[in-house]
């Protein structure tokens, strides 16, 4: 066989792949637009509910201490992780799937290995530029729904209580686990797939639908209920649904408490390894056209 | 004109051994050896659909192999294979570089290759917005990086104006001068016979025929315009033998050599044969190529009315 692929080089990978990605602008507003649902669902919407007096979907009839409450920099770690489930996994499966199908549309993995690139170290290389932005993402959204509550608190002239670093160390934990989870699901769906359109279309109706249709019907069929406390939704949801709580009717979209924060963690974990593996595995079998 | 072999060695560089594709029950590649030696320019050529890029494809390791093996004696490759892919957003300095940094070459290396094709002043533009000859002079600076032992270019000059073709072609015989090795698939001919050392041609995924330039073409030949044309192919052929003799659109092409013109047309002028036109000349490789590769071509039942036309 031939002899010409390079050893694996994972840094080198790692940072051909930064390169590409921190100058693409679908990156950007892919972050833009999670940045964007934070400052709408998290704050914007409540702090309109609160100053009018006004109940809307997203207070649900919460008094106006409540929803003070809810905007104030200690629940910041909550803010910031009740998104995840739904929007900010969909939007890191967009990505994931952009990262890697948009390579095979536009021929740069042929490419890339053509060249005598290795391919492990070329996927592992992407998956960690992949992962570098899914930390970026937390890390600038984090920062951003803590100025967003600093500002409500100063407005509403407020004392300003930072959330423990305990609080911050799990939400930051948690978040990065969920949204890694999906970015990676992406990232295999779009290789799967060799492209994106396919793959963000599959992997969105899977997390937003299909998801939610199994767990109604769990309801009625054991095996189906069982099925689904394995999904990565479920477990997402789950996860976070362990630290932020549910609330009743208050509870954002996505959130659950059908399996404990121990397993639902072990099952993000078990899915993180899993779209990686299968990642690499597609890419070193398959032939590239 | 040939180009003259100065820097090739016996060494293989490229080898392979029965090397056959399969997808499903269609032979994509049939049991192909193929032996590419170091220093040489080595033209594959090929109609479409005949096999050249999937061979191609296995030798860089991007499609595997059904059977067969194929071996590269050298980790520095640079290869261009149906046509260029690059990140359309990026421009084509950016896209250098990002290739640069997983094969762990300096940015200036992306420098000396955007001079190398010339893009040195477009190297800030978008890569969406090249044209066609702007994106394949990218992929060969891609190919060029690194300063390979071996470089593939599965045809660079798609989408290349005239200017850009012969640009490519000094590139070729630069990079053969500089003793690199260039396996080259391209459908232009004219440009394999002149800067290729040796050929392979494949037709249906099968290698048909791998040689010298020189041997591929034969000897010279004379080419005999003449009527009746059964009577003068059975003077050619007790003159050329059997084999000696093809029948072209043109006429008859004999495997003769330009002085036996005279002893021919005496011959033919002795079986009452009608000489229209006798000309020494030069089998083009656009001409063996089409041989071995369109038989119906090397078997025309007989010459056209207007071939039949005397020569007033």
């Amino acid at each position: 066989m031939s002899t010409m692929t390079a050893p694996v080089d994972i840094g080198r990978a790692t940072r051909a792949e930064m390169l590409r990605l921190r100058k693409w602008p679908a990156v950007w507003i892919t972050l833009g637009t999670w940045l964007a649902l934070s400052l709408m669902f998290g704050y914007l919407f409540n702090y309109l509910s609160y100053a009018t007096g006004d109940n809307s979907f997203s207070n649900e009839g919460a008094t106006k201490a409540t929803l003070l409450a809810e905007m104030m920099p200690a629940n910041a770690p909550n803010v910031f992780l009740q998104g995840m489930p739904m929007f900010g996994g969909a939007l890191m499966l967009v990505l994931g799937a952009i990262v890697a199908g948009n390579g095979y549309g536009w021929g740069t993995w042929k490419t890339v290995f053509s060249l005598g690139v290795h391919r492990s170290g070329a996927i592992l290389g992407s998956l960690a530029a992949l992962t570098v932005f899914v930390m970026a993402t937390l890390v600038t959204s984090f920062v951003f729904d803590l100025g967003l509550s600093m500002l409500v608190a100063t407005t509403e002239s407020q004392d300003i209580v930072m959330p423990s670093l305990d609080s911050v160390a799990e939400a930051a934990g948690a978040g990065f686990l969920v949204l890694e989870m999906w970015a990676l699901i992406g990232f295999a769906l779009g290789t799967i797939a060799r492209g994106p359109a396919l793959s963000v279309g599959l992997g969105l109706v899977w997390a937003l639908v299909v998801e939610n249709l199994l767990r109604g019907v769990g309801q009625l069929l054991d095996w189906v209920d069982t099925l689904t406390m394995v999904l990565p939704g479920t477990a997402g949801g789950s996860l976070i649904g362990s630290i932020v709580g549910l609330d009743g009717a208050d509870t954002a979209p996505g959130i659950l408490d059908t399996v404990s924060g121990p397993q639902a963690a072990i099952t993000v974990a078990c899915y993180i390894a899993l779209a990686a593996v299968v990642s690499i595995v597609v890419v070193r079998r398959r032939d590239v056209a | 004109m040939d180009r003259q072999t100065t820097t090739t060695s016996q060494t293989p560089v490229v080898t392979t051994e029965a090397l056959t594709k399969k997808y499903g029950d269609r032979v994509a590649v049939d049991r192909v050896s193929m032996t590419v030696l170091r220093g040489e320019v080595y033209g594959f050529l090929g109609p479409n659909g005949a096999g050249k890029t999937t061979t191609l494809r296995m030798l860089l390791g991007l499609v595997r192999p059904t059977a067969g093996s194929a071996s590269i004696g050298t980790n520095r490759i640079g290869a261009l294979i149906e046509g260029p892919g690059f990140h359309p957003y990026l421009s084509g300095r950016d896209n250098l570089r990002t290739v640069a940094r997983f094969r762990g070459f300096a940015d200036a290396e992306v420098e000396r290759v955007l001079e190398r094709v010339d893009l040195a002043d477009r190297a800030t533009d978008k890569y969406k917005g090249y044209s066609l000859g702007m994106k394949q002079r990218l992929g060969v600076a891609a190919a060029l990086m690194g300063d390979p032992e071996l470089i593939v270019l599965d045809e660079p000059t798609n989408g290349l104006d005239p200017a850009g073709m012969a640009d490519m072609r000094a590139l070729v015989v630069d990079l053969a001068r500089g003793g690199q090795t260039v396996l080259l698939s391209s459908h232009l001919l004219a440009e394999v016979q002149e800067i290729c050392d040796r050929v392979g041609v494949i037709n249906n995924g099968r290698l048909l025929r791998q040689s010298t330039v020189a041997e591929m073409r034969g000897g010279s030949s004379l080419r005999v315009r003449a009527t009746p044309e059964p009577e003068a192919l059975a003077v050619a052929m007790r003159l050329a033998g059997d084999e000696g003799v093809r029948r072209t659109p043109a006429g008859l092409a004999l495997d003769l050599p330009a002085d036996a013109a005279p002893h021919l047309i005496r011959e033919l002028v002795a079986a009452g044969v009608d000489v229209l036109e006798i000309t020494p000349a030069e089998r083009s490789l656009e001409e063996v190529f089409f041989e071995m590769t369109s038989p119906q071509l090397s078997s025309v039942p007989e010459m056209s009315s207007a071939e039949k036309e005397p020569v007033s």
